[in-house]
């Protein structure tokens, strides 16, 4: 289970097979389901130019920790990663990768869509758009469901 | 009593900064930390948490805590 907030670019698939080596024994996981958001040059109908996510350093790291370890007691998973960043992004760039191992789909697929969804809910994350209208901040999206 | 208090995002540009300590006997609730350190009415989607977690604004405040408030989340 690891939680980490980056403050720098980083490639969601050689974290997600970095990890798999590092952390989970050849031959004990039949599934691993992951999710990644990447940063879109639009929203809301505007060219978006560039983008800084703000966070509650400590307060973001400890909820992430709190929901990796309500998914391990919920589901039957072997190992989950999170990865999040934070401070200025261009749009292509990678925000947020879920990641969960387990031995089979049905755990794996329902751990991560819980951690995303509460990630998107409840984790002390802020966006603020560049857009070619000025600076915004980024309105709550109501269920996270929409990307 | 000091309560360090925190504003994230928005809020922190709507009250104008981004920290400060209350040295007083003035505020027994969250609710009462906020009027105490601001000048603002709160804004009803505010989101509070005591000592990195979330908590309701009845929630009571206590010598040492950490009191942050924070807009709608919208991090993934």
């Amino acid at each position: 289970m690891v939680v980490r907030i980056l403050t720098e670019p980083f490639d969601p698939w050689q974290t997600v097979q970095a990890h798999q080596r590092a952390h989970l024994a050849p031959g004990s996981y039949g599934a691993t389901a992951l999710f990644v958001g990447t940063m879109r040059d639009f929203n809301q109908g505007d060219t978006v130019q560039a983008m800084t996510l703000e966070h509650y350093p400590g307060m973001t790291e400890r909820f992430l920790e709190q929901i990796s370890r309500q998914a391990a007691e919920r589901w039957d998973i072997l190992d989950s990663l999170i990865c999040h960043r934070v401070g200025p992004l261009n749009p292509d760039d990678p925000i947020v990768l879920v990641a969960v191992w387990s031995a089979h789909r049905a755990d794996a697929f329902d751990a991560s869509r819980w951690l995303m969804e509460e990630l998107k809910s409840r984790a002390p994350f802020w966006k603020k758009e560049v857009t070619t209208e000025g600076e915004r901040w980024v309105e709550n999206e109501g269920s996270g469901t929409r990307n | 009593m000091t309560i360090t208090v925190k504003f994230f995002a928005s809020l922190r540009e709507q009250v104008g900064m981004a920290d400060l300590h209350i040295d007083c006997e003035c505020a027994d609730t969250v609710a009462e930390v906020w009027q105490t350190a601001t000048d603002l009415a709160m804004p009803a989607n505010t989101l509070m948490a005591v000592n990195q977690e979330y908590v309701e604004a009845d929630h009571p405040v206590r010598d040492g805590d950490e009191v942050a408030f924070f807009p709608p989340v919208t991090g993934g």
